[in-house]
């Protein structure tokens, strides 16, 4: 237990060395690092079609979703939580859309919050069974919530897919700005948007630190007099909300509600999330991590698209990927920690 | 040099506390002066830990009363407690290791600016304060934007105290400071409540170590199965007597020395 004290420890040998002088910059950048080496795969195996501007303009709607997806699982898991309810809430929210728009009950336009209220009542529900009824892990709760959303969505719809949205919904999911040199298109601006209000807010917010807290340590949390049931129904309803955009976004782009959207969507949210540095055990990431970690997954998916890599191989890779993230993320604490 | 005429800073009045079927604190009564430090003994599971925590509003007693200043208090949290200015340095520190030492010292009581209808952390001026504050508790680590995981244990301790310090503290209660810190530490931390009791903040500190009662506390209290069992100034008492309080024996020269109050 005689732990050395900082007085008697001086820079040593280890210290000095470049490889340890290095891990500061591996921890922010590393994952840049892979996006970055991602970026020169693609170009040099496909030099003529990677980084024309016809990929290039598909990358932002094809990952809209799951860049939604993943931000509301990252504050979930910053607070050592997990949403595995996020895939089905991407269907109820989306099928519950393309109900309303069959059936012509609400005018277009109030139909685009719709999805992202009836994700926020599903997230309400997973932060008070963890927090009122106590459920022991939010595994639990979120599993049961799993279950139940898409056994809705089935029940609303009749579990066949409905197409036909209203104009302002295919425009966020769908539409492009017409800035003259280019499209920019909306599900990029939604998730640029989305994305630098979600930094702002776990990084300058009092909530905002009242997760990382409540992840690092919830007794210090709740001793601080942080509220934290109320901030972990919160990180909930907010990753339900973010579920939801992402059922309106995959809605407006597929002009449709489908009853098999976003099955196992809870798992690539969680890939991403590890594999852009967060911690699973909760007080430890950043957004822009989770951007690296949306694009590592998206950029993969691509480039082995472009390469005619079968689907399945694809799955072998991103699994191989995720734990490749994770060990280089292990290797580095043990080279970064003081007590080994 | 009796108190007993003064308004105590903190008072607990006949407080018991049962978990279930067992029984944690009976009847326990604990007067806290101005600028004392109150040393608090008892063998494991005497119901010191728990009494603190009552007294810093973790958990309500089941029966009793609590009086600030003379004033009966109702906690209903640990912020409560904060915001009367009853602060508490709990044995596992409860530090959150994955942020800044700043942000730990005011954690819950953030430091914002108002931008329009919403607020944002103030990091300038958190990192300024958290600096100044330790300055002035002689406090020394390299940079408060270091994260409490990455510094000594005696340090988290340090930070632990300054957080507990930082917002113009009446009380702080004190659970095992010294607890898991090498020896230069230990005197260090003893050395910062001595600092705070001249500062005029009242320290309550529970201490296995009779060391550490000796060398900081004015009055010293025993505990035994979750009752009163004795206290006396420090002047009046040897460290063997204190010893037999925590085993529960009572000698009779204690005894005669509060029969005849010598002072």
């Amino acid at each position: 237990m005689a732990a050395a004290s900082p007085e008697t420890i001086t820079p040593s040998a280890r210290e000095r060395s470049l490889r340890v002088r290095l891990i500061p910059y591996i921890d922010r950048f590393g994952i840049l690092f892979i996006v970055l080496v991602m970026l020169a795969v693609g170009t040099i195996t496909q030099p003529d079609v990677f980084l024309s501007w016809r990929n290039l303009s598909n990358l932002p709607g094809q990952n809209a979703a799951l860049a939604a997806l993943a931000m509301g699982m990252f504050v979930v898991i910053v607070t050592a939580g997990i949403d595995l309810s996020v895939g089905s809430v991407l269907v109820l929210a989306m099928m519950t859309t393309a109900v309303l728009a069959r059936d012509q009950v609400l005018p277009p336009l109030l139909l685009v919050p719709v999805p992202i209220l009836v994700g926020m009542l599903v997230g309400l529900i997973n932060g008070l069974g963890l927090t009122v009824l106590r459920l022991p892990h939010p595994f639990i709760v979120t599993l049961g919530t799993l279950n139940i959303a898409r056994g809705v969505a089935n029940l609303i719809s009749g579990g066949v897919p409905i197409s036909g949205m209203p104009e302002p919904v295919r425009f966020l999911g769908n539409g492009s700005l017409d800035l003259g040199f280019m499209q920019l298109p909306v599900s990029l601006v939604v998730i640029a948007v989305l994305y630098l209000g979600f930094w702002i807010f776990l990084q300058y917010t009092r909530t905002g630190r009242h997760l990382y807290a409540i992840g690092g340590n919830p007794q210090a949390a709740r001793v601080s007099g942080v509220n934290v049931e109320r901030t972990l129904v919160l990180a909930y309803v907010l990753s339900g909300a973010t579920a939801g955009l992402a059922g309106l976004l995959l809605a407006g782009r597929t002009n449709s509600g489908f009853p098999n959207a976003g099955i196992g969507a809870e798992l690539d949210a969680i890939s991403a999330v590890i594999i852009g540095g967060a911690s699973f055990f909760g007080g430890r990431g950043s957004v822009l991590g989770v951007l690296a970690g949306v694009l590592v997954i998206g950029l993969l998916r691509n480039i082995l698209n472009l390469n005619n890599v079968p689907v399945f191989w694809q799955q072998v890779l991103i699994g191989v990927v995720i734990i490749l993230a994770v060990f280089l993320d292990v290797l580095r604490r043990r080279a970064g920690s003081a007590s080994e | 040099m009796t108190r007993e005429h003064e308004v105590p800073v903190i008072e607990a009045r006949g407080v018991s506390k049962y978990f279930g079927a067992v029984t944690a604190l009976e009847n326990v009564s604990l007067k806290l002066y101005h600028g004392e430090v109150l040393g608090v003994v008892g063998d494991n599971g005497a119901g010191k830990s728990t009494l603190m925590k009552i007294l810093a509003g973790l958990y309500p007693p089941s029966a009793g009363e609590i009086f600030v200043e003379g004033k009966l208090v109702h906690f209903r949290s640990p912020k409560d407690a904060r915001d009367m200015g009853i602060e508490m340095v709990y044995q596992d520190l409860a530090l959150a290791g994955n942020l800044r030492i700043d942000e730990n010292i005011f954690l819950g009581r953030e430091r914002v600016r108002k931008f329009g209808p919403f607020r944002f952390i103030d990091n300038a001026a958190s990192l300024k304060q958290a600096k100044e504050h330790l300055e002035k508790l002689k406090i020394e680590v390299k940079s408060v934007r270091q994260k409490v995981e990455e510094l000594s244990g005696g340090q988290r301790q340090a930070v632990a105290i300054a957080r507990a310090t930082a917002f113009d503290a009446k009380v702080v209660i004190m659970d095992e400071p010294t607890a898991a810190l090498a020896v230069k530490e230990v005197r260090k931390v003893l050395d910062l409540i001595k600092d705070l009791k001249n500062h005029g903040i009242s320290v309550i500190l529970i201490s296995h170590r009779l060391d550490d009662i000796f060398y900081v506390c004015d009055r010293v209290m025993a505990l035994f199965r979750g009752r009163n069992f004795a206290e006396a100034p420090l002047a009046e008492v040897t460290r063997n007597e204190v010893i037999g309080w925590i085993m529960g024996n009572k000698s009779p020269v204690t005894q005669a020395a509060k029969i005849f109050d010598l002072n």
